[in-house]
């Protein structure tokens, strides 16, 4: 039995008004950005895909799935078995996403047998590689690539390793659709799809505002359902430290909102890091320094310099003290602890906004800067810091990722460090990513897409053009960008906020930087954008609405 | 030693509200970071009193015109006994058992809808210490809202709120002092209210006709649970504009738009020229006014896009015949004075939006014009009080803008009205709008609260008083909190942290 497929898809369409926009017409000036289009959205030919696959063969022959016969297995062929919880975790969360919990299902073996010629009966999984990964953890080098085969008797899916498998039983889920009767359908496809870019952050801010880990999880799971790779956790920062170190306690004792309801004990991180796994997604935690790091001076006494105000200490701190050795050892002590804990190969080590003020009044800091000859330069002074930091790092086996004034100020790096973007406008950055790759350095971009920037209307738009790959630059230069990350900076953002502030803004930064350059219908975009923020919240994420329009399940909490 | 509360009121039907909280028995001492809004005359001592629990009860004074069975407050007993302890979750003793009161505060009002606010006002002066216990400080308060009218608009077309986001939504604005919720029901996008006259317009104007509708018993909960907190439902039922929803289940009912001298099979606003127009209004109108018990009604009239009706030739024939020659403000005033006019025969006071008092000589005037322009909105204010009508302000209060973040002291601008008394007197009130462009139960509350109650702030309390954004923050921040607390999905307003933070997602 085949339908139109026409037909499928307007029945993934949504209703979106074709009103006027109303009550601002006093209030252009207040909308965003003049080359932001109304849309309105229609079937997409390419139905519900978020982020959109690099090859789609979409066909119009139509099979249904029920919940009560359809499985999830584990290919013949396949080297990862039933010993492989990732993905028979993976396989129950994907059956219950398509079909809204568990069906009863019927006796092995009967129900295959009564399924008509039209119905699709399971899905195989087959990780081809004779290592699945099962037990290890994603990293920047990660085959993500998978081939997802739609069609009678039984699907296939196809991949080299367990990452690329997670993505490709998203895509599956977002191939199913209900026809008019509410059937569970999908129409027979053939997909090859891989990701542009190894490295598709989210960044969430845990120090401005505490974030329970219930919300961390939640976005998580988020981030799964856009391909999204990579955890950034800015864990610390001035206002508060919620890390709880077992190494240093009086850390989070002191510089914790609160040293009990406002932490992350070490079990809360492994169930982070454990979450993210299974899920594909990295972990990756920023302990930013020397700068942004007022809170660690309440647990650690003499770690921060003493800001003077005239011949006297004024009593206020400034920055990590970079002349004394204690610093050192704490920084050596602590990152080691930071290196088992977190099991990614990087760790994000800050190092941008530092202020120098406090340096320049402190004169031990003055009679070092003499003695090692900075004259008044303080980015030397800086460096030096970073320097000694980074070769801290490096004996605990990690790479490690800056923000780019430790780049602008010249500190050596080593040959793999990673070098994130996040400054300037649209010119500047791409300067920025042109001079960072020309002095063959790895870099990803964050510029574009601070995502805790709002303004009125579909700023989605802004994010979904913006490019890492956009500036000048020769083709290996281009290599060199893996990737980029949105940011949630916490200033305005806690709990209440986070999720319906985050998506689906931050589905058009995964779109850019997993599907193909070329995709850049903005139109296509809005179609399938729109249903992919429904199927969001249908799972139970506020994500907010790109314009007026309705879900078939709107959100049921408040 | 514990406190408990008492509530007496003196005539039940009075339009201003007066009320006192008195509160004896001494003790250590502490405080909070006040109330929000801000109460009019307020006098607290260091003296603070234990609260306890097991022991605390509300009771109507003997005086009181109120006594059990007045459902208004037995209902507001129950709810404000466990937002002062979220902790305690053994049973409150409601009854009247008069044995244990050592202390007593007691509030006094003139109506059930002044003992709501002041037990509201109770309940944010209760803390807790770091052992846990309850404390109220010595307090006394005299309190009255500066405007009669506080709104919030929610806009219930663009997209479809749930039942449940309203109700919440209606509890929060209960913790703010709002008094209207003003129902933006339907417009163009969709027609969400189920009419029991005309079905269809739900059934084809709905984005679903089962799933995104407002039934008949949703409208009479909202109402219920509104009234229970003091707070009037406005609807809304913007006409001639605003409509397309309208026209998928009543035919005839907007205006054919003609390309050329054909029809091009686009529709309009509502058509005017029509009689079977007014006829319609008037028995929807009817219904609405049945279904909704506040005396306002909200006709709208707002943004009136002249075109289609300048394409129709039935409708060019229709202004030659009336005279209107080619000025199609006039046909809309037209339109709007038999809207009006309809309102006023079901005994309802009309409001509309400024466009409709800004373009028209009006002969038969709607009672009250709601500001909603931005550009000086206080000179459209005035203009609007000078010829005598009644005005709501909504121009500052557009808080569906999300950015920039930090922004609810703009929200907090003091309103420095300079008129005559009397003038001032047609000033009633404000209203906070929500539209619902970019907006549904995934970021409404967020969007919202508190930058809501800044607004809010702003039309209950004094001004001279509530000058100050700095001292205003922490009290606001406090607030917040207090809002999370009670399960409001609030915002926060700056770096900062709440002891109980919100715990969904």
């Amino acid at each position: 039995m085949t339908s139109p497929l026409q037909l499928a898809l307007l029945l993934l369409a949504l209703g979106f008004s074709r009103g006027l926009q109303h009550h601002y017409p006093d209030q252009a000036d207040q909308v965003d950005g003049e080359a932001e289009l109304e849309l309105v959205a229609e079937p997409s030919k390419f139905g519900s895909l978020w982020p959109l696959p690099q090859k789609v063969k979409l066909s119009a022959v139509s099979l249904k799935l029920t919940g009560v016969s359809f499985q999830i297995a584990d290919a013949k062929g396949s080297s990862a078995g039933s010993g492989c919880s990732l993905l028979q975790d993976a396989y129950r969360r994907y059956y219950e996403y398509v079909f809204g919990g568990a069906k009863r299902q019927q006796q092995p073996g009967k129900g295959r047998r009564a399924a008509g010629p039209a119905v699709l009966t399971e899905l195989q999984v087959w990780i081809t590689s004779p290592d699945p990964e099962c037990d290890g953890y994603p990293g920047v080098a990660s085959d993500e690539s998978y081939e997802l085969t739609v069609d009678q008797p039984y699907a296939v899916l196809k991949a080299p390793k367990v990452w690329g498998a997670l993505h490709g039983l998203e895509t599956f889920s977002q191939l199913v659709y209900e026809d008019e009767y509410g059937v569970k359908s999908i129409n027979s496809t053939t997909i090859s799809d891989f990701p542009r870019f190894a490295h598709r952050g989210i960044l969430l801010d845990s120090a401005r505002h505490f974030l329970p880990i219930k919300v961390i999880l939640a976005n998580l799971e988020t981030m799964a359902m856009n391909k999204l790779n990579v955890f950034h956790w800015h864990i610390t920062d001035d206002q508060s430290f919620p890390y709880l170190s077992r190494t240093f306690p009086q850390l989070s004792q002191q510089g914790a909102y609160h040293p009990y309801t406002h932490v992350y004990t070490p079990a809360d991180v492994k169930m982070v890091v454990e979450f993210g796994r299974l899920r594909g997604i990295r972990v990756i935690p920023e302990f930013d320094t020397p700068g942004h790091t007022q809170s660690w001076g309440k647990g650690q006494t003499d770690l921060l310099t003493p800001c003077y105000s005239g011949s006297k200490p004024s009593g206020s701190f400034g920055p990590v003290n970079p002349i004394l050795n204690t610093t050192y050892d704490f920084m050596s002590q602590f990152f080691k602890e930071i290196s088992t804990v977190f099991p990614d190969a990087y760790v994000h080590l800050g190092g941008d906004e530092v202020d120098f003020s406090c340096w320049k009044s402190n004169p031990d800091i003055q009679t070092f800067m003499d003695q090692q000859g900075f004259g008044k330069d303080f980015s030397k002074l800086e460096s030096f810091y970073i320097q000694k930091l980074l070769n801290i790092v490096a004996t605990t086996q990690k790479g490690y990722m800056i923000w780019q004034e430790v780049f602008d100020n010249g500190v050596q790096l080593k040959p793999d460090t990673l070098i994130h973007v996040w400054k300037g406008n649209k010119e500047q950055y791409q300067s920025e990513m042109a001079n960072v790759t020309s002095a063959g350095f790895q870099t990803l971009l964050s510029t574009p897409w601070y995502l805790n920037r709002i303004s009125y209307g579909q700023d989605w738009q802004g994010h979904y053009r913006a490019d890492p790959q956009d500036f000048k630059g020769t083709e290996e230069q281009k290599k060199l960008v893996i990737g980029g990350e949105a940011c949630l900076w916490g200033e305005y953002v806690d709990a209440t906020n986070l999720t319906p502030r985050l998506w689906p803004r931050a589905s058009a930064v995964a779109e850019r930087l997993w599907s193909a350059a070329d995709v850049t219908d903005i139109n296509d975009a809005f179609n399938r954008l729109s249903v992919h923020r429904c199927r969001m919240v249908a799972r139970g994420i506020p994500a907010q609405p790109l314009f007026s329009s309705y879900c078939p399940r709107e959100y049921k909490g408040v | 030693m514990e406190t408990t509360g008492l509530v007496s009121f003196g005539r039940y039907t009075c339009s201003h509200l007066y009320f006192l909280l008195l509160i004896v028995l001494p003790l250590g001492q502490h405080t909070v970071e006040g109330v929000w809004p801000l109460p009019q005359i307020f006098t607290s001592s260091i003296e603070r009193y234990p609260l306890n629990p097991q022991a605390f009860y509300f009771g109507y004074g003997r005086q009181s015109a109120a006594q059990f069975g007045c459902s208004v407050l037995d209902a507001a007993f129950i709810r404000y006994y466990s937002l002062i302890f979220p902790d305690y979750t053994g049973n409150g003793v409601l009854h009247n058992n008069l044995s244990v009161s050592a202390g007593k505060a007691s509030l006094n009002a003139e109506t059930v809808w002044g003992a709501v606010r002041g037990l509201e006002t109770f309940s944010q002066l209760v803390y807790q210490d770091d052992f846990g216990s309850y404390f109220v400080n010595q307090t006394e308060i005299d309190d009255f809202p500066r405007f009669p009218f506080r709104g919030i608009l929610l806009d219930t077309s663009r997209h479809f709120i749930p039942v449940h986001a309203i109700l919440k939504t209606l509890d929060a604005m209960a913790y703010s002092k709002f008094n209207v919720f003003h129902w933006h029901i339907v417009d163009d996008p969709s027609f969400p209210y189920q009419s029991q006259t005309f079905p269809d317009l739900s059934r084809k104007g709905a984005f679903h006709p089962m799933t995104h509708i407002y039934t008949q018993s949703d409208v009479r909960r909202v109402i219920s649970h509104a009234r229970l907190r003091g707070i009037r439902v406005l609807p809304e039922f913007d006409s001639p504009g605003h409509t397309k929803s309208w026209g998928k289940g009543q035919s005839d009912l907007l205006t054919p738009c003609y390309s050329g001298s054909t029809p091009s099979g686009a529709f309009g606003p509502v058509n005017p020229a029509l009689p079977s127009t007014y006829q319609f209004m008037a028995t929807l109108l009817k219904e609405v006014s049945s279904v909704f018990p506040d005396s306002y009604i909200h006709l709208g009239g707002d943004e009136v896009n002249f075109s289609c009706w300048k394409s129709n030739p039935d409708v060019r024939a229709f202004m030659q015949k009336m005279g209107f020659g080619v000025d199609f403000t006039k046909l809309e005033a037209f339109y709007m004075e038999n809207i009006v006019n309809i309102t006023t025969f079901l005994n309802k006071t009309a409001i509309v939006w400024q466009d409709v008092f800004d373009y028209h000589e009006l002969r038969s005037s709607p009672s009250v014009v709601e500001v909603w322009k931005d550009g000086c909105y206080l000179c459209e204010v005035r203009r609007v009080a000078n010829v005598g009508l009644r005005v709501i302000l909504a121009s500052p209060w557009y808080l569906d803008q999300p950015g920039p973040t930090h922004n609810w002291a703009r929200f907090y601008t003091p309103l420095n009205f300079s008129g005559t008394a009397e003038q001032k007197k047609l000033v009633i009130g404000g209203e906070v709008c929500m539209w619902g462009e970019y907006v549904d139960a995934t970021n409404l509350t967020p969007r919202l609260w508190p930058r809501a109650s800044a607004a809010a702030e702003r039309l209950w309390s004094d001004e001279k008083q509530t000058s100050s954004v700095d001292k205003a923050f922490p009290r606001l921040q406090d607030f917040r909190c207090k809002l999370v607390r009670r399960g409001i999905r609030a915002e926060p307003l700056y770096v900062g942290h709440c002891k109980h933070e919100y715990q969904g997602v």
